[in-house]
């Protein structure tokens, strides 16, 4: 269906959801449509969020940055780096993912799709880094939670829900996300040839080190052109992460030699975290969440099935690219205690298996009440999910 | 008191005695108490301006219990107030009259310990600290470290959402919480995250956290633990006035340096603290910052040094570094005692916890000044320079009429200011009752109207924790009307709830 115009501020909004409501029509917001892709194809009419654009206010010194939800990833991630800053939860453009160039994820994306990268394992997530927002609910009300300063505990924490919300609670008009100083110095060290289960155990140790490992991933030989290689990033100031590198060293050297990666080659295994490029592009992808521990069981059981994956987070996130049945995929994960998204789906599992990992009865009648919560008529339940 | 509860109802009251037999039905023995003298421990928490013995306490001990308690509670239209340790300083447990206080402590287990994933299984009723004692044998620790931690519970740290003074780097219990076991006012049992970093679905968990007990009981929760660093010194840094510990502050945070901990203290407070405890901290500065830097040893040098050169170039009247574990201890001595020593001042305090913008600092603390002399109370101020979060500590003496309410005024003064700076009521005390008033000041009647609908699809009946967080809480068929553009009312045939 037909774009209803391009809103350019909260209250055009509330008139996009109120005539919505009237219409009886479903919305479904859209912002840069890097992750489109994602769940079911549906019909509704679109709320395109891109007018929405630019930053409120940024203020380096107090950590805080005020944005309005359409405006680029790209361009918050040079704005921040001007000011040597970074959000430390290492938000990527999933656009790649999907064929598509980087540049189009906007914010308000990122946020609602709680979008976090590789960084992710020590620097938290998008939930943990959005402050408070401004919102319009399905009942067609602005409205507004948490706070702009880094520390707040006052009423309910709403921007939880807002992250990884999907466009199911509201459309976001504002948001306030905390910043981090980027780290001045960053190096890599690969170990090689590890088994999935020794990679598991590597970084395992490594996270429970001193050395303050920023992140921590595993590829297997099957994905690369030669042997496996597990990496870990460490960052910093220089004598710190110098000190920190020789420390990795010895705490390691069981598994072997650990050695620092050249920086483009460095960047290029970190940025194939976030396109996935080593997975193809042929067969669907997943996202299976876990206890890292568990990591190389679950991967086990697709070693026969013409699969491919790497370990992110210490192994806690296994991106996997197999043909197997959706609903093995979601028992090896739920098996372990896990919970497995189908990231992009192919003609075979597409309209068949739903995005999200389905919720115990429990969890998704509450579910089902806090977004009523929210959008009580379900203008915002497109179906897609 | 000048905070109004919510009305009592007499005929719970009148039924008083069948509602004590039916929850002994449930949990025997001495877990149901109802004598008088043995309410009177309950009747506050940290907030000990405010007392009221709750109809009964109830004292389970496994969740099959808390489940039977609150389903039958729900069933027979009892409100329920749960309650940890009782160290609110929000009054977050203060009980209610015609309210079973539902205490947590006999849930005192760590169910798990794996150093592997970096994670505890511990039950609500286990303090904080006793979380960092069962790893820190193995090197590691806990990160949120309210300075109550030797007494304050897991349980409590999830309802309050509770910081500490190392919460700039690490953050809060929510950014600390992986998974929770929830029971629902229904009394169904229900499983939120886990031991995995991302929970599937909606985020209830975050949404748990720091929800003052308006939502469910936490029976269990999933912590993330931490490597110990390898080494901690602290820094104390005196200045001539407080715009320049300001400054020092923002230009620390500029230069990169996320320092695991940043104190401030006005003169007030450090006379106070150095009366109290003889940490050594120089009387002829206006403020004095604490700053700690941990890491490897590598990085706490570099760290210092530039620390170093930076408050100097602010005009620093001294700068102390620590030399061993012993010193750095002495440092920090006198701004963990800063209540109590405070507290000997006068007989009375009463601990503010407002954030604002750094930058507003100086403006803030000269309005609190004049506030002080408006109100005729001495305050002294402690601030987790860091991440903005100030500490006044008002003195008063509830003796004498009329002064009770004169610092909850200046009080609610010094809160009102902290919005109106832009920043916010409450940094990592809660909610409460105690600023459960204010709530106005920060957030529209639409805002908290769409925050009840959250509490409404816990908890319809309103059962958990009234008179909390709400200055006014509409009965959820209310909040279900709609209201929409253009007085279309859509979907008639919709069920509300």
């Amino acid at each position: 269906m037909a774009a209803i115009g391009i809103p350019s501020c909260e209250h055009d909004i509330a008139d996009a959801v109120a005539d919505a409501l009237r219409d009886r029509a479903k919305l479904s917001i859209a912002g840069g449509g890097s992750k489109a892709g994602i769940g079911r194809r549906v019909v509704a009419r679109e709320l395109p969020m891109t007018g929405l654009s630019g930053v409120i206010d940024y203020d380096p010194a107090e950590l805080v940055l005020t944005v309005r939800p359409g405006t680029p990833l790209a361009e918050l991630v040079s704005l921040l780096a001007a000011k040597s800053q970074f959000f430390a939860f290492d938000p990527f453009d999933h656009g790649p993912i999907f064929g598509l160039a980087a540049g189009s994820a906007t914010i308000g994306g990122i946020v609602s799709a709680g979008v976090a990268g590789s960084g992710r394992i020590s620097g938290g997530s998008a939930r943990d880094h959005l402050l408070g927002f401004r919102a319009v609910s399905g009942r067609a009300e602005i409205f507004a939670a948490g706070g702009k300063v880094v520390k707040n505990v006052t009423g309910f924490d709403l921007s939880k829900l807002a992250a990884q919300s999907w466009g199911r609670l509201f459309a976001l008009t504002e948001l306030t996300l905390k910043v981090m100083p980027r780290p001045p110095e960053q190096v890599t060290l690969v170990l090689p040839g590890l088994t999935d289960a020794d990679a598991v155990r590597a970084m395992s140790v490594a996270m429970g080190s001193q050395a303050e490992v920023a992140a921590a991933a595993h590829f297997p030989a099957a994905v690369r052109d030669s042997e496996s290689a597990t990496i870990l990033r460490i960052h910093g100031f220089g004598p710190s992460v110098a000190a920190r590198q020789r420390m990795l060293e010895e705490l390691l050297a069981g598994f072997g030699r650990l050695w620092a990666a050249r920086t483009d080659e460095a960047c290029g295994m970190w940025e194939s975290l976030a396109t996935l490029a080593p997975l193809g592009a042929a067969s669907p992808l997943w996202r299976i969440s876990v206890r890292p521990r568990r990591a190389a069981e679950v991967a086990g059981d697709f070693s026969d099935r013409d699969s491919a994956w790497m370990f992110d987070w210490a192994g806690g996130l296994i991106w996997l690219a197999t043909d197997a049945d959706p609903q093995f995929v979601r028992e090896a994960a739920a098996r372990r205690g896990g919970h497995a998204t189908l990231v992009r789906a192919n003609d075979a599992t597409g309209d068949v298996a739903p995005a999200f990992h389905p919720p115990a009865p429990g969890i998704a009648a509450l579910e089902q009440r806090v977004r009523a919560a929210f959008d009580p008529s379900g203008v915002f339940q497109t179906g897609r999910f | 008191m000048s905070i109004s509860m919510p009305p009592v109802d007499s005929s719970v009251i009148a039924r008083r005695a069948a509602i004590v037999a039916a929850l002994r039905g449930i949990v025997p023995g001495e877990g149901v108490i109802d004598g008088d003298d043995c309410l009177r421990p309950y009747e506050s928490d940290g907030l000990t301006a405010y007392r009221q013995p709750p109809l009964a306490v109830v004292l389970p001990e496994t969740t099959e219990q808390v489940a039977q308690v609150l389903a039958w509670c729900h069933r027979n239209k009892v409100k329920v107030v749960p309650r940890g340790a009782g160290t609110s300083l929000s009054g977050g447990a203060l009980p209610l009259a015609d309210a079973i206080l539902l205490g947590m402590a006999k849930f005192n287990r760590i169910l798990e310990i794996d150093y592997d994933d970096r994670l505890v299984v511990a039950q609500p009723g286990v303090t904080n600290l006793a979380v960092t004692r069962a790893v820190e044998g193995r090197g590691f620790y806990y990160a949120p470290d309210p300075s109550s931690q030797i007494a304050c519970s897991i349980g409590g740290n999830v309802a309050e959402n509770s910081g500490g003074v190392h919460c700039l780097k690490y953050g809060l219990t929510t950014n600390n919480v992986l998974g929770c076991e929830l029971v629902t006012i229904e009394g169904e049992v229900l499983r939120l995250g886990g031991g995995q970093l991302e929970a599937a679905g909606m985020d209830l968990v975050g949404l748990v956290v720091g929800s003052e007990g308006l939502l469910g009981v936490v029976t269990e929760v999933t912590l993330r633990i931490l490597p110990a660093p390898q080494t901690a010194r602290a820094m104390l840094i005196g200045f001539a006035d407080v715009e320049a510990a300001g400054q020092c502050v923002a230009d620390v945070i500029a230069a990169g340096i996320i320092p695991a901990g940043m104190e401030m203290m006005d003169r007030p407070a450090i006379h106070a603290a150095e009366a109290f405890v003889g940490a050594g901290y120089p009387l002829d500065v206006e403020a004095l910052l604490i700053v700690e830097l941990d890491g490897t040893l590598a990085e706490c040098d570099h760290l210092i040094g530039e620390v170093e050169v930076i408050a100097l170039a602010n005009g620093a009247a001294g700068v102390r570094i620590s030399q061993n574990e012993q010193e750095r201890i002495a440092f920090w001595a006198g701004r963990k005692a800063a209540f109590p020593a405070v507290g000997r001042l006068a007989p009375d305090y009463y601990c503010m916890d407002g954030t604002i913008p750094r930058k507003r600092l100086r403006e803030v603390l000269e309005r609190i000044g004049e506030y002080s002399n408006r109100f005729g109370l001495e305050v002294a101020n402690v601030f987790h320079a860091g991440d903005g979060n100030l500490h006044p500590l008002i003195l008063y003496d509830a003796n004498r009429p009329g002064e009770l309410d004169r610092a909850e005024e200046f009080g609610n003064a010094i809160l009102r200011l902290c919005v109106e700076v832009g920043g916010v009521l409450t940094g990592e005390h809660g909610v409460g009752v105690e600023k459960r008033d204010l709530m106005p000041e920060m957030f529209t009647e639409i805002d908290l109207q769409q925050q009840q609908r959250v509490k409404c699809a816990f908890d319809p009946e309103l059962l958990l924790n009234p008179g909390k967080v709400f200055p006014r809480l509409h009965r959820c068929a209310e909040l279900g009307r709609m209201h929409v553009h253009g007085g279309a009312v859509p979907y008639p045939d919709l069920p509300r709830f």
